[in-house]
């Protein structure tokens, strides 16, 4: 799960992470009110949508007015940002946050994240802070350094500073600079966070550091025992039919191509988006309707695909392991009746009560196309498209 | 012979009183050998009391003393999966299989790290399968997890994955074919987990009774090109491999926690193209997994 800047800074200092003061506003008025209360005589306007490269795309601006801050909260609520993780139509700006200007003597990064190979959380810092990291670790890898944390241990204060040594960090900001990573890491820990990164982190004029931006995702499974990070979710981010699929325990993703998949289990529902496009054609989504497919959840999976106005086939493949192939023969007869089907419907079904399954698809009087392989079937559903 | 379990292994099973623990239980039960497999249950409120004639302890140590099992399930609800396998790991069992699925991350990084500390510090080595897998199989001898049985038969082949469904898919294959698998090994879709892609390579290349090997991977991590890595040097039996998520977008999570791609060399092309560099028989075409093995042996 993600969330904006403005509530990833409210944990940070919540952490004891310093941050400009700042007040997120949902109106141009509320913007205007909020610069007021900040005082000037700069401010910064920042448009808050959970994707990165928001500054290149102009959703972050300096204003020096009052008027300018008006001005400028106007622009920028309301407009599609466009970043390259927006994907080409943006993402509308319904919130902004204003704040303080800051006096940067020098811009660093740092993030925390899980590292799976060693088991270990990682804390990555560099010198080059303010610019696109990926670029950073392309073309100038030895710019980044590593401390590996044992969770056990936590971040040691040696670890902290070694980091903040080989960031550059000039000795007399050093301790306060390793304090940072330390409340960092703790916030990382005691939220369940899957990333947290602070990019720009700051060295101001008068030698104190501060984080500048705040980007925070979290572990889906640990949300059960955080009310309060549930609570900063905010669903105009987030795909509608994703939204919905999750209200029926669906896995869903919304992707380009015009086949509509509906597959138990999420390495075979991957698997057959790619037999797909081995065959010449593009999935429309990615769904895992788990191991329960009962009548009522293979209904709402229907539903959620056809909404998708580019779907023209639909793909059902299951592999009947507990689930039987009748119980899913049941839903599939029911949904394409609750939803009217009027796309070509292909299902490949496989495992336990294969035959009786099958033989209940045939016997519907719907127009279903049966195939025995994967292979085979998304041949079928690829020629129905073309 | 087989892959860590066989008809002789003695199971506790942890959360045998919860829905999904009993339905497993028995249909485990009910396969091969599953009768004399599968002898304690652990749950401290329903200690001295039975289910399907399986003796249920307050422990699993005292599960373990009783009736000298080595091996425990887990079907414990996600809040309290990651203690159950400390629990396992603290009673010295030899290998701990975790189906549960949705632990949080940081739970599975403490955990795991405890382990490597008591091993360290020379403690025994308890394995760890999963979590968020289907278990494994040894066919016609013991089943532990939720695959469907009567899938498999007794053969040659191993088979690993990080999927369930997509292993599935793997074995039904072979014994199509008119194969059959050694074992069937779930890793699971978790990024913090036990057993990996390497270890049970391992295994099956010295497994006297396994004469080639499936390999499953998926987006996300490095595990898959380590193994792949390990294979190049030290493996005797030919692999087939295949990695789903060609058509994934990078940064969403497909279903599995670990199945994300955060880029570099966790895309499935690039991971192909390191198995096939290192030696794999590689496919795009999971429909035709076993049919390229047989022309292998």
């Amino acid at each position: 799960m993600k969330i904006h800047e403005y509530q990833g800074k409210e944990i940070l200092r919540q952490f004891g992470v310093p941050t400009p003061r700042g007040i997120a506003a949902f109106t141009v008025q509320e913007a205007v009110e909020a610069a007021q209360k900040l005082g000037g005589p700069v401010w910064v306007v920042k448009a808050q949508i959970h994707a990165g490269g928001r500054g290149k795309g102009g959703g972050v601006k300096l204003a020096r007015s009052i008027d300018e801050v008006r001005q400028l909260a106007s622009e920028i609520l309301g407009m599609q940002l466009v970043t390259h993780q927006t994907g080409p139509l943006g993402q509308k700006v319904r919130r902004l946050l204003i704040e303080e200007g800051a006096d940067i003597q020098k811009e660093y990064y740092v993030s925390v994240v899980t590292d799976r190979a060693t088991q270990k959380v990682v804390m990555m810092g560099s010198s080059e802070g303010g610019m696109d990291i990926e670029e950073v670790a392309h073309h100038s890898p030895e710019k980044i350094i590593k401390v590996f944390i044992n969770p056990m241990d936590g971040l040691t204060t040696e670890q902290a500073l070694g980091l903040a040594h080989g960031m550059g960090v000039p000795q007399a900001s050093a301790s306060e600079a390793a304090s940072v990573m330390q409340k960092l890491y703790e916030a990382y820990m005691q939220t369940d966070s899957s990333l947290a990164e602070i990019n720009p982190l700051i060295l101001q004029g008068d030698g104190h550091i501060k984080a500048l931006d705040a980007k925070f995702n979290f572990d889906p499974n640990a949300l059960f025992r955080h009310p309060e990070i549930v609570a900063y979710r905010d669903l105009d981010e987030e795909d509608p039919a994703e939204i919905e699929a999750s209200k029926f325990d669906l896995a869903y993703i919304s992707l380009d191509g015009n086949i509509g998949c509906l597959v138990n289990g999420a390495g075979l529902a991957m698997a057959t988006m790619d037999t797909i496009k081995l065959f010449g054609a593009e999935p429309a989504n990615f769904l895992d309707v788990g191991g329960g497919a009962t009548p009522e959840k293979v209904t709402e999976a229907f539903k959620i695909m056809l909404k998708n106005p580019k779907v023209k086939a639909i793909f059902v493949n299951i592999f009947g392991g507990i689930m039987r192939c009748d119980t899913i023969a049941t839903g599939v007869i029911s949904a394409c009746k609750a939803v009217n089907l009027s796309v070509p419907l292909v299902v490949r079904m496989k495992g336990t009560n294969e035959e009786l399954g099958k033989s209940m698809l045939a016997q519907s009087g719907l127009p279903i196309i049966s195939a025995d392989t994967m292979a085979h079937a998304a041949q079928q559903v690829v020629a129905a498209v073309k | 012979m087989s892959i860590y379990i066989n008809k002789h292994t003695k199971v506790i099973t942890q959360g045998i009183t919860g829905k999904t623990g009993q339905f497993h239980t028995e249909k485990c039960q009910e396969y091969a050998n599953g009768r004399e497999c599968f002898v304690a249950g652990v749950n401290p409120k329903k200690a001295g009391e039975k289910i399907f004639d399986i003796p249920i302890y307050a422990s699993v140590k005292e599960a373990a003393d009783e009736t000298g099992a080595t091996v425990s399930v887990i079907y414990v609800p996600p809040a309290g999966a990651a203690a159950a396998i400390w629990e396992a790991v603290e009673a010295h069992l030899d290998l701990v299989i975790c189906i549960t699925e949705g632990i949080p991350v940081r739970d599975m990084l403490e955990v795991r790290n405890k382990m490597k500390a008591k091993e360290a510090a020379g403690g025994k080595k308890t394995l760890l399968l999963g979590p968020n897998c289907p278990g494994l199989i040894t066919p016609d001898e013991i089943k532990i997890g939720i695959m469907p049985g009567h899938i498999h038969r007794k053969g040659r082949i191993g088979v690993v994955s990080r999927s369930g469904t997509l292993t599935y898919e793997a074995v039904a294959q072979v014994t199509e074919i008119g194969l059959g698998q050694s074992s069937a090994v779930g890793i699971g879709g978790d990024p913090i987990n036990g057993l990996k892609h390497i270890d049970v390579m391992k295994a099956f290349n010295d497994d006297p009774e396994t004469d080639a090997v499936i390999m499953i991977g998926e987006i996300g991590g490095p595990d898959e090109a380590e193994a792949a890595r390990w294979c190049k040097d030290n493996m005797k039996k030919p692999v087939v491999g295949f990695i789903a998520g060609v058509t994934a977008p990078a940064g969403k999570r497909m279903g599995h926690a670990g199945a994300l791609i955060s880029g570099g060399e966790d895309t499935a092309d690039a991971k192909l193209a390191i198995m096939e560099a290192c030696g794999f028989k590689v496919t795009k075409n999971p429909s035709e997994m076993a049919a390229l093995l047989k022309g292998m042996l």
